[in-house]
């Protein structure tokens, strides 16, 4: 009796203690888990603007602002000004160039070509006031624009040519009052706009991202985890991490994933080990320009046609330009599959005065490096923007045409619309020659793809790439992928073998059949 | 003078139908993952291989084990002995209704020809495709500034040889499958490796050993 009361509670011990276990196994959260949590968290201001005695004026001029700014946050203009966004540049090390300040300064896109010469209009996006042609005051701290990162009232905006001066109807006072943490406003006023409209340059970066919905980014939906641009591009001292590798070079102070999510974020090992060669956002990213239409394609040789004198445009049905006679003819695209390359995190650059060697092929404004049997590379989602853009057949030499002018006669191409003036202004701007002999080439930009985040739901599946057929990943011929990929000779041969086998038993078994029936009747007989 | 023998006993049996189940299985899934056909899904098709090629290694473990404790390896050692009589056989014979030219018996369950065959599948299909299979598992890219086992450049040459297997696998099955039916009757040898049993010819008395082989196995 004794025995069997041992028995069972030893039995009832093991239960027990198993049910326990497992339970707690199962509410270990995940890492995903407090990520939701934490970042559901949403922290409050711990100064509020609007009882600053400072700030209580009535400010005539934003330069006004910027100095009751400092007289605070009396250290941050050193920051700022030396950060990309306020100088355009950034030392960096590019492969065979060696230490060079790269940036919009000496770096050309293939939309509109490059700032050089054309700052005014270009200033919109530039962190400070007064950016202009002549006058390029970058040493004045009162020049700095705090309220374009900071305004939180969602009302302070750039005026179009102004040099980086807002608009003279806005309330400073009200705007300086209210200002805090940069928000998703604040950064997409520019960098949803790159390229002259929105979504143009990126395709990842659209309007629709200020109150973006679940399906367009997963991150900033609104009324999920609502994450703010900073939430990622981790920010320290007004430097960001994050790079645009139009005009970075290093593989350094990326904004990544992982950053949150680790490396191993799957529950499938096999998923994990993929991310040695596949960035997340090749399977996460599926397609971009979710909501609106991006520039695929731009020709600048068709600009210039004019109608009855004047410049004039022509739009698709969902009002994108085709044509505009100061840009030329555009192709778009939406909800486009992106192209997938092997990317290390370094790149190289077309900079201002190289002299093109190989004219046959495209121009590759920014090389992206990587290959399968680069350890550093992985697969990464871009998008590949072409173009055709003027080009100097004699020195051999890409374009800086000098595109905006105040005043006609300046040789400003979206004045007088003469490419010839436009190429010798463009280039006098930047002391480089211009032979008199223009044409047109092509060329590509790598964009490579990090934002609108799908869902899991919509993410990538296994056949997507793993198969013979319209793989995702078909473009990347350098590696063996299963599925997708065979031995023509093998695929051949052991087909054959099997096919041979087939027909030797199957003639095999036919003959058997039939010596059998000649001896049945034999046996008759 | 016809003579039951116990000639496959239950391991035996129950290795060879675990093994034509799972081989079924990794035939079925393996050309899904190569990108032959597609039927269960990529995904469930690579972990349904995984675990059938895990559940074949341990069967494979017992049976090398059985092989060696029972002295049953020994009916592989090929041997010259009958070969050219029994490939006549296969080309002729068979179709004169011929008696085979090597006779079945529990010490000698496979003539000359099949030793050579399934000797080739052990020592080398076989084993090819456990290596090759184990490299494509556990294969990893090599990585930046990080020590991992297996490091290979590049999955392509144990890709290959693991197709190159496949296909001889498949091929082996349907000859094997077609000569099955070559018995003393057309099922008498897929009766005998169901049931263990099967009807011998006997020709002459039953060796002392055999005998004694026969009552200790039944």
């Amino acid at each position: 009796m004794k025995k069997i009361f041992f028995i069972v509670i030893v039995i009832a011990l093991v239960i027990i203690s198993s049910i326990i276990l497992l339970e707690s196994n199962q509410t270990e959260p995940s890492n995903l888990d407090i990520l939701k949590k934490t970042m559901s968290k949403k922290d409050s201001a711990s100064a509020d603007h609007s009882k600053f005695a400072v700030l209580q004026k009535k400010f005539d001029s934003p330069q006004q602002v910027t100095e009751a700014c400092l007289s605070c946050h009396t250290e941050r203009h050193k920051e700022v000004m030396r950060s990309s966004h306020w100088n355009w540049s950034r030392e960096q090390y590019i492969e065979g160039r060696g230490i060079v300040n790269l940036g919009k300064k000496n770096a050309i896109n293939n939309f509109c070509i490059g700032v050089e010469g054309n700052e005014k209009s270009c200033g919109k996006c530039h962190v400070g006031f007064g950016v202009s042609d002549s006058v390029n005051d970058n040493t004045n701290a009162k020049n700095i624009d705090c309220m374009v990162c900071h305004d939180n009232t969602e009302t302070y905006a750039k005026a179009n040519e102004m040099g980086g001066y807002p608009d003279n109807k806005l309330d400073l006072s009200e705007i300086a009052r209210h200002v805090g943490k940069s928000k998703r406003s604040n950064c997409g006023v520019c960098h949803f706009f790159g390229g002259g409209g929105n979504n143009v340059k990126h395709g990842d970066l659209d309007k629709a991202m200020f109150e973006s919905a679940r399906d367009i980014d997963v991150h900033m939906d609104v009324s999920g985890p609502d994450l703010q641009c900073a939430a990622c591009h981790v920010t320290k001292k007004h430097k960001m991490l994050g790079r645009v590798y139009s005009l970075s070079s290093n593989n350094q102070d990326r904004s990544t994933c992982e950053q949150c999510h680790t490396a191993s974020p799957h529950n499938e090992t096999i998923l994990n080990e993929h991310t040695v060669k596949v960035a997340c956002q090749t399977c996460h990213i599926p397609v971009y320009a979710k909501a609106n239409s991006t520039k695929m394609e731009w020709d600048w040789s068709t600009a210039g046609k004019l109608k009855d004198g004047e410049p004039y445009e022509e739009d698709d049905s969902l009002g994108n330009h085709t044509y505009l006679s100061i840009k030329g003819t555009f192709k778009w695209d939406r909800n486009v599959k992106p192209d997938y390359i092997w990317f290390n995190g370094t790149a190289e650059h077309y900079l201002l005065g190289d002299s093109i060697k190989d004219t046959t092929k495209p121009v590759e404004i920014n090389k992206l490096n990587g290959s399968y049997s680069d350890r550093a590379s992985k697969i990464i989602p871009v998008k590949i923007h072409n173009a055709l853009q003027p080009f100097d057949q004699g020195t051999g030499m890409l374009i800086q045409p000098k595109l905006f002018s105040d005043n006609y006669g300046e040789g400003a191409f979206w004045k007088d619309f003469n490419w010839k003036t436009a190429a010798a202004e463009g280039m006098k701007d930047v002391n480089l020659p211009f032979s008199g002999k223009l044409s047109f080439i092509k060329t590509i930009m790598y964009w490579p793809v990090n934002h609108m985040v799908s869902t899991k739901e919509k993410s990538l599946q296994c056949v997507d790439c793993h198969t013979r057929n319209n793989s995702r990943l078909a473009g990347l011929k350098d590696f063996y992928m299963p599925a997708r990929d065979y031995n023509p000779i093998i695929e051949t041969g052991g087909t054959a073998v099997i096919i041979l086998t087939l027909l030797g038993t199957a003639a095999h078994g036919i003959l058997r059949i039939k010596f059998s029936g000649k001896r049945k009747k034999q046996n008759e007989k | 003078m016809k003579n039951k023998i116990y000639i496959y006993r239950a391991f035996e049996r129950f290795w060879h139908w675990t093994q034509a189940f799972l081989i079924f299985i990794l035939m079925l899934t393996g050309f899904e993952i190569h990108g032959t056909f597609k039927f269960f899904g990529f995904q469930n098709a690579v972990s349904y291989h995984k675990t059938a090629a895990y559940a074949f290694i341990v069967l494979i473990v017992f049976a090398i084990f059985w092989h060696l404790t029972t002295g049953e390896w020994r009916q592989y050692l090929p041997t010259t002995e009958h070969i050219r009589a029994q490939m006549n056989y296969y080309i002729f014979g068979i179709f004169r209704n011929e008696p085979h030219p090597t006779k079945k018996t529990v010490l000698t369950k496979l003539n000359p020809l099949q030793k050579l065959v399934y000797l080739g599948l052990k020592v080398l299909v076989i084993p090819i495709m456990v290596l090759s299979g184990l490299m494509y598992m556990f294969y990893r890219y090599p990585q930046q500034n990080k020590i991992e086992t297996l490091n290979l450049e590049s999955l392509e040459p144990v890709a290959l040889l693991h197709t190159i297997g496949a296909f001889m696998l498949v091929a082996f099955v349907i000859a094997h499958v077609y000569l099955i039916t070559t018995g003393s009757t057309v099922t008498s040898n897929l009766k005998a490796m169901i049931i263990g049993y099967e009807d011998v010819e006997q020709d002459g008395e039953e060796s002392a050993e055999e005998t004694k082989l026969n009552q200790q196995t039944k």
